[in-house]
């Protein structure tokens, strides 16, 4: 009711420079969360792409989740039975009818699918030995399954066909080698094999990880590499709709009994993070508006005790205590608000600024400056956080205010 | 028309009655304030309530203005029995059918004259907010404050605030008009423009006055004396 708010921006008003702190604190709180969680969300959604664009949203590998199950444990399962010294089969590794199940695997709606072997790798240049792994692919293929064409800074992806023992090297790898586009230099594997191979071109996709220890190269060279002819160990998927990753996962890995992975899970370890990161962020500027909500109650406190005289009055007008309530509630909702509005004009500007910083970080992604996500989810949130809070700290004594008894402040003035 | 509710209420019924009110303040050692009140202010009453500090005056006047309640008794406001009302209820009949005037003018620092006065009218909404205004002009008028409409309460003299506080007591054309000491803090000039103002309203307006006073000169201008001592009528 407008009077009800006039009443409460008099007192307000009153008290001027306790209302500028309290809307300061509110706004300083929204407008840091603003600006967190632009820079947390951008940096995060930077990160979820890279992945989903760089790695397969889905990776069948040679291997299984658990080891399999001995017969008398099938035979009574659940019970106290326990087998020990059992000797793991010597199975041939590699996925067993592997282009059988790509070309299965790509009848499915939405789902490119690729075979691949992987392997460990030395590669030597003069006197510098780097390992790292190497992926054989099959590059008509991989250009349907991953963006690494569009990765490449140096050479192309049909290099690989031209030239005879071509190898696509990522940036770290070239630089930890020394090594320049076109240079030869000395690939060993494990399976003894050692070849002369050629990089024929060089690729960053951003990931510090895969560019520090990544190289490709045709598929039937891998296998000579690992000397493991007509061999995949790994099957990687791309989806139209990477949400889908996770249900279909598990699906294939139903299916097949191979461990399959969704790009969720194989980067479990940083989306983890990223829950701890958020969690960071709601607390410390929820800690902020704490801050903020204890001088607001503290005001409307003082303001609830400097004007008892005048709740008296109100009252014995015809006020009801209802109406008391309401005009310090409202006096919070009013700070509340006007602090969640300040704190949006801080929030952009806190934004602007961290935009135009220049700062290069290297961790789990490579990246210049603050990646930045502006979404106004965040400013809706740490507005109504900040109105919720600021509403709550008045309510209290609002409600210490509409149990002033009016005979009792009357008797004791007169 | 509540000028005219006050003029077609039926002449036997009092505007006020006590039926053996009594009012206990609770606490480890219980203070009676006052005791078996039976009181009849018929409409049109020019009341003055007197007796000696802590005799009960005000309390008798909170009891009558429906700002306490009494712990046993029956309070009645035109025949009607008030005590079982809800607060809310009572709140709303303070401010349509009754006015206060405290000892201290009580007006809020922050509002004009004007709004101070306009504070009950908005309150209650029974007029358009242009008539508010027209009406609080009128009776800031008929008190003489023309020239401190616009002012706020600091910057008025000590006779001019109380006659806003009386002002704003008939903003929403009351019945009964409560005062509490309302010459206590005057001087004797202010204290009797004050009481000229409540003879008008009751002479020729025809409300009801109920003032509490221990100004002896301004109690003999009174209709009705009540004299209370030790919590009761004597």
């Amino acid at each position: 009711m407008r009077l009800l708010l006039d009443i409460a921006l008099g007192h307000l008003r009153n008290r001027k420079r306790q209302t500028v702190v309290s809307l300061l604190g509110v706004g300083l709180g929204v407008g840091f969360f603003i600006a967190i969680a632009a820079m947390m969300q951008g940096f995060q959604n930077y990160f979820i792409d890279k992945i989903i664009d760089v790695s397969p949203h889905i990776e069948m590998k040679d291997e299984y989740r658990n080891p399999p199950l001995q017969p008398v444990e099938r035979l009574y399962a659940g019970g106290a039975v326990g087998l020990t010294g059992v000797k793991p089969k010597d199975e041939p590794r590699g996925i067993k009818q592997g282009r059988a199940k790509v070309a299965e695997l790509e009848l499915l709606p939405g789902v490119k699918a690729s075979g691949y072997l992987s392997g460990e790798i030395i590669l030597r240049y003069g006197a510098k030995d780097v390992s790292g792994t190497v992926v054989g692919i099959e590059p008509e293929r991989e250009r349907q399954v991953s963006k690494l064409e569009n990765d490449l800074i140096a050479g192309a992806l049909d290099n690989l066909y031209t030239t005879a023992n071509g190898l696509l090297v990522g940036e770290g790898v070239a630089h930890k080698l020394g090594a320049r586009m076109g240079d030869t230099i000395t690939a060993l594997t494990a399976a003894g094999v050692i070849l002369k191979m050629k990089i024929v071109g060089i690729f960053n996709t951003g990931i510090v990880e895969l560019d520090n220890f990544r190289v490709y190269t045709l598929l039937k060279k891998a296998q000579v590499l690992q000397d493991r002819p007509n061999v995949v160990n790994r099957i990687r998927l791309r989806l139209d709709d990477v949400n889908q990753a996770e249900a279909l996962a598990r699906r294939i890995e139903q299916r097949y009994g191979y461990r399959s992975e969704s790009w969720q899970e194989a980067n479990q370890n940083v989306l983890g993070i990223f829950v701890i990161q958020n969690g960071i962020m709601y607390s410390t500027t929820g800690a902020i508006l704490v801050v903020a909500a204890f001088g607001i109650f503290n005001i409307i406190s003082t303001v609830v005790l400097e004007k008892t005289r005048d709740i008296a009055i109100l009252k014995s007008l015809g006020f009801t205590s209802g109406d008391v309530e309401l005009i310090f509630v409202a006096e919070g909702l009013l700070v509340g608000v006007a602090g969640a509005l300040l704190g949006w004009v801080l929030g952009y500007g806190m934004t602007e600024a961290l935009g135009t910083i220049d700062l290069k970080t290297e961790g789990f992604i490579r990246a210049e400056g603050f990646i930045l996500h502006y979404s106004p989810w965040h400013y809706i949130i740490s507005a109504l956080m900040a109105i919720g809070a600021a509403t709550f700290a008045a309510y209290l004594p609002a409600r210490k205010a509409a149990r002033v008894y009016p005979v009792d402040i009357i008797r004791s003035a007169a | 028309m509540a000028e005219a509710a006050i003029r077609n209420a039926p002449d036997s019924v009092p505007v006020l009655e006590l039926r053996g009110v009594t009012r206990v303040l609770p606490g480890p050692v219980p203070v009676t304030l006052v005791r078996d009140i039976n009181l009849k202010i018929p409409r049109a009453t020019f009341a003055a309530i007197t007796g000696p500090s802590g005799s009960g005056k005000s309390s008798l006047l909170y009891l009558l203005s429906l700002l306490d309640r009494p712990t046993s008794g029956e309070v009645l406001l035109e025949g009607r029995a008030i005590d079982g009302l809800s607060d809310a209820a009572r709140a709303g009949i303070r401010l349509k059918k009754l006015g206060f005037v405290f000892q201290f003018h009580f007006l809020l620092p922050e509002f004009t004259a004007l709004d101070n006065v306009m504070l009950p009218m908005r309150k209650a909404r029974l007029l358009e907010p242009r008539a508010m205004r027209a009406r609080a002009l009128d009776l800031l008028h008929q008190l003489d404050l023309d020239d401190s409409a616009h002012k706020l309460p600091g910057q008025l003299s000590g006779g001019q605030r109380q006659r806003v506080a009386i002002a704003r007591a008939l903003a929403n054309d009351p019945h009964v008009i409560f005062a509490d000491e309302p010459t206590g803090n005057l001087d004797t000039k202010n204290g009797r423009i004050v009481f000229d103002i409540f003879e008008r309203l009751v002479d020729v307006e025809g409300r009801s006055v109920v003032t509490v006073t221990h100004d002896p000169d301004l109690a003999a201008r009174a209709e009705m004396r009540i004299h209370i001592v030790d919590g009761r009528i004597v």
